[in-house]
């Protein structure tokens, strides 16, 4: 196997880096360290932070992509293929699947077929599933669950003995009465809560379709994993696209004002009074000609939905960044009102300099404040747009696809639930912690809200 | 008073422009006149001969931005950008794949639109606006706290489930309304619960939320002190002083997307199988019907700058600052 990054995997390590870099700098700021303490301090926030950090886990693992070099019989893999991290660890799921729906821990398909018996009486049933073994369910139920508690446990105590200054039992004292400066016990048990929940889903998804199969077999469970990768990488990505330009912009039109500022609010009022899903639609409709016309752009059917992935990133970032833009022109103009702006332009400094080193760094709260809050929008019109049929590839694993293939079975009876379930409950969880982080990071950034 | 509208709808006009040339760009810079040749010819060999003709045909033979052929200002004016947008500036659509007048469509498809987003646009405002001044109220109680949890949690459910959960709920399980369909006149009401009731609901959070901040700020103001001292009581000073006040940032979010109503919801439509702007919009969009998708674009901009026009004006009329 050979390491291959694809497009979208090299923008979220790049990203990954930057928000590390940034993280390393801030880190070394008393000021900027004493509001980020002040935003983990909510037992929300830090939880929160806690479910969010779990879901970026998944989509870095599966943002690491090789190419099969030698083709392997037993886990079904032909050279060529294209294959992340996460898939790897579930390849189980990835081989293997069913030939139709089956609801969570079935042992047969959820519709009945018509067999030929060995008394030559044709009878209808249901078929069992191939690839389960509904053995000893209790027995690997409590593995998984000692398993789950020992890695949250083994973690928990390398963290606790981390940040431990005055003795090690003291600070588990002192973070278990919830005496800690941070909430660490909620973090936790929320850490706890979900490594156990993963580790018994992961442990029982090879005996079992955990959360059932799709239409054509394909396990829900893997489904909603790889799923989550597309969420976090619109949310993330696109603010990569939107930053540059509405920084750029934004502040230019703030601070030379005149008609670089007349032109500025030009682009962005045209911009924005296109309605956001038609430009979206239509950039996407032009994208899909443009690939029509170049097919020499990918080689297979991952490397094209990479590029769409990346190209529908590309289109939201353009049509979004008109919102920041016009709070950061306000904020500058405002800004480059005061005296120390005044102060740095008496001392010569040139116009460059005083935007980077004056007027950007002050408007870092506004910055931060609009991506997080952008995040759980981007991640619930992802599903919006593969419905709309403007979203990410059809092959591509993303909840909004999900939901669309699973909504027309809701007149079957009894109901084919489980997809939309699955896919709901993921994008639920993720959107909730994202909101309430963004609630917390707005409660303390914003200066209107500083006692 | 007519001066400052004149005016404020001249500003219009730049930006129509600009829409125009956004839409120009996406779809004859990508899709090519010739490309679309190819797609509507279908045939695998099409002759160079076959796209000119066709090209002439149906007066796409011109470039794009500037004519060196012609002479004076028609080298500007005598091209493809101009003629594409004088088109979408006089209503003109032109037809669909279907061959269809799609101008016509959109007269005929607006009124189910209404049907849905009005009652939705209405009920949602009023529901929103008297839920978060009970909270404002109640404020820093159990019940504000519990509700602006439970406003997070709406706001964090995909519109989607909220759209399925009500078809299984109450059409699939409980048959109250029928799961989807439309009919004009009182008779299409019970079509029209479902979809407005879901359309409501799932706007609730985020709706409330944005109220409650806006009378939060109100109420710390000093002539809300004033009003108390006065010795008014909390819920005078509320509907007295609060709320008149608050009107003005509602004001501004609210009025621009009134004249976008008539577009319908893409989402809303499609499910509930209403034979709107929406549902229209999303077949175009599937069926790869360029020509219906652009003049949706222009159709939305339009309105929306319509919307930008009345918030403006309604400015005017409700704040006594504001002097022209």
């Amino acid at each position: 196997m050979s390491l291959m990054l694809l497009w979208t995997d090299i923008m979220v390590w790049i990203l990954t880096g930057m928000i590390l870099l940034w993280g390393w700098r801030l880190s070394k700021s008393p000021e900027a360290r004493r509001k980020w303490h002040y935003i983990f301090r909510s037992p929300l926030a830090m939880a929160s932070a806690v479910v969010l950090g779990f879901y970026m886990l998944f989509a870095l693992a599966d943002s690491v992509h090789f190419k099969v070099t030698e083709p392997s019989k037993t886990e079904r893999l032909y050279a060529g293929e294209i294959v992340s991290l996460l898939d790897m660890a579930m390849m189980h799921q990835k081989a293997y699947s069913e030939r139709t729906y089956s609801a969570p821990f079935a042992t047969t398909e959820y519709a009945k077929s018509i067999v030929v018996g060995e008394d030559g009486i044709t009878r209808q049933q249901n078929l069992p599933l191939k690839h389960v073994a509904a053995e000893y369910p209790v027995k690997k139920s409590l593995l998984a669950l000692f398993l789950g508690i020992f890695v949250s446990l083994l973690l928990i105590g390398a963290h606790l003995w981390l940040t431990a200054q005055e003795g090690f039992m003291q600070r588990i004292f002192a973070v278990f009465k919830g005496k800690s400066e941070l909430p660490w016990r909620t973090g936790y048990a929320v850490l706890t809560l979900f490594i156990v929940l993963f580790t018994w889903l992961y442990v029982m998804s090879f005996s079992y379709h955990v959360l059932g199969t799709d239409k054509v077999g394909g396990d829900v469970f893997y489904a909603s994993l790889k799923s989550i990768r597309t969420g976090v990488l619109i949310g993330i990505l696109t603010t990569l696209v939107t930053l540059p330009l509405a920084i750029f912009l934004g502040v230019s039109a703030g601070y030379f004002r005149g008609w670089v500022d007349d032109l500025i609010q030009y682009l962005y009022t045209t911009l924005s009074s296109i309605p956001g899903v038609l430009l979206i639609a239509a950039g996407v409709l032009m994208m899909q000609v443009m690939m029509d016309n170049h097919p020499d752009w990918f080689a297979s059917t991952i490397e094209r939905s990479d590029l769409r992935l990346l190209f529908l990133i590309f289109i939201l970032g353009v049509t979004s960044w008109t919102g920041l833009c016009r709070l950061l022109r306000a904020e500058t103009l405002r800004i480059s009102q005061m005296d120390y702006v005044t102060a740095a332009k008496a001392f010569g400094v040139s116009k460059w300099r005083i935007m980077a080193r004056h007027i950007v760094p002050n408007l870092t709260h506004i910055i931060l404040i609009s991506v997080v809050l952008d995040f759980s929008g981007l991640v619930l019109a992802e599903a919006v747009l593969s419905y709309v049929g403007v979203g990410v590839d059809p092959t591509m694993y993303s909840w909004g696809n999900m939901i669309n293939q699973a909504r027309l079975e809701m007149a079957r009876e009894p109901m084919v639930w489980w997809s939309l379930f699955s896919s709901f409950a993921f994008m639920f969880v993720l959107v909730l912690a994202a909101n309430l982080f963004s609630d917390r990071v707005q409660h303390v950034l914003d200066p209107r809200n500083a006692q | 008073m007519f001066a400052y509208m004149i005016r404020r709808i001249l500003y219009a006009v730049p930006i129509l422009v600009g829409v125009n040339f956004i839409t120009f760009m996406l779809f004859f810079m990508v899709n090519t006149p010739d490309d679309m040749a190819r797609a509507q010819l279908g045939a695998k060999q099409v002759t160079p001969q076959m796209i000119a003709a066709w090209k002439a045909e149906k007066g796409y033979d011109k470039p794009l931005f500037y004519n060196e052929k012609a002479g004076g200002v028609e080298k500007v004016t005598d091209t493809l950008f101009v003629d594409e947008s004088l088109k979408l500036f006089t209503f003109d659509f032109g037809h669909s794949d279907a061959n269809r007048d799609i101008a016509e469509e959109i007269k005929q498809r607006m009124g189910p639109s209404l049907s849905i987003a009005l009652p939705t646009f209405l009920i949602a405002l009023v529901t929103n606006i008297s839920l978060a001044l009970l909270l404002v109220l109640f404020r820093g109680s159990v019940l504000d706290i519990t509700m602006m949890i439970v406003a997070v949690m709406i706001m964090s459910v995909s519109g989607l489930f909220y759209i399925i959960a009500g078809q299984v709920l109450f059409s699939k399980i409980w048959h109250w309304v029928p799961i989807s369909g439309y009919e004009s006149g009182w008779a299409g009401v019970k079509f029209i619960i479902l979809p407005v009731m879901i359309g409501v609901f799932s706007g609730l959070g985020a709706g409330v939320r944005w109220y409650r901040s806006i009378f939060l700020e109100q109420i710390n103001q000093d002539y809300v002190r004033t009003a108390r001292a006065k010795g008014l009581s909390e819920i005078a000073v509320l509907f007295k002083h609060v709320l008149p006040n608050g009107m003005l940032p509602i004001l501004t979010g609210v009025v621009v997307i009134i004249p976008s109503l008539f577009m319908g919801s893409l989402i809303m439509e499609s499910f509930f199988g209403i034979p709107g702007l929406g549902s229209y919009t999303i077949d175009a969009i599937n069926a790869q019907d360029f020509a219906i998708v652009k003049a949706m674009v222009f159709l939305g901009s339009v309105l929306y700058i319509i919307g930008l026009i009345l918030t403006d004006i309604s400015y005017t009329l409700f704040d006594p600052r504001v002097k022209l």
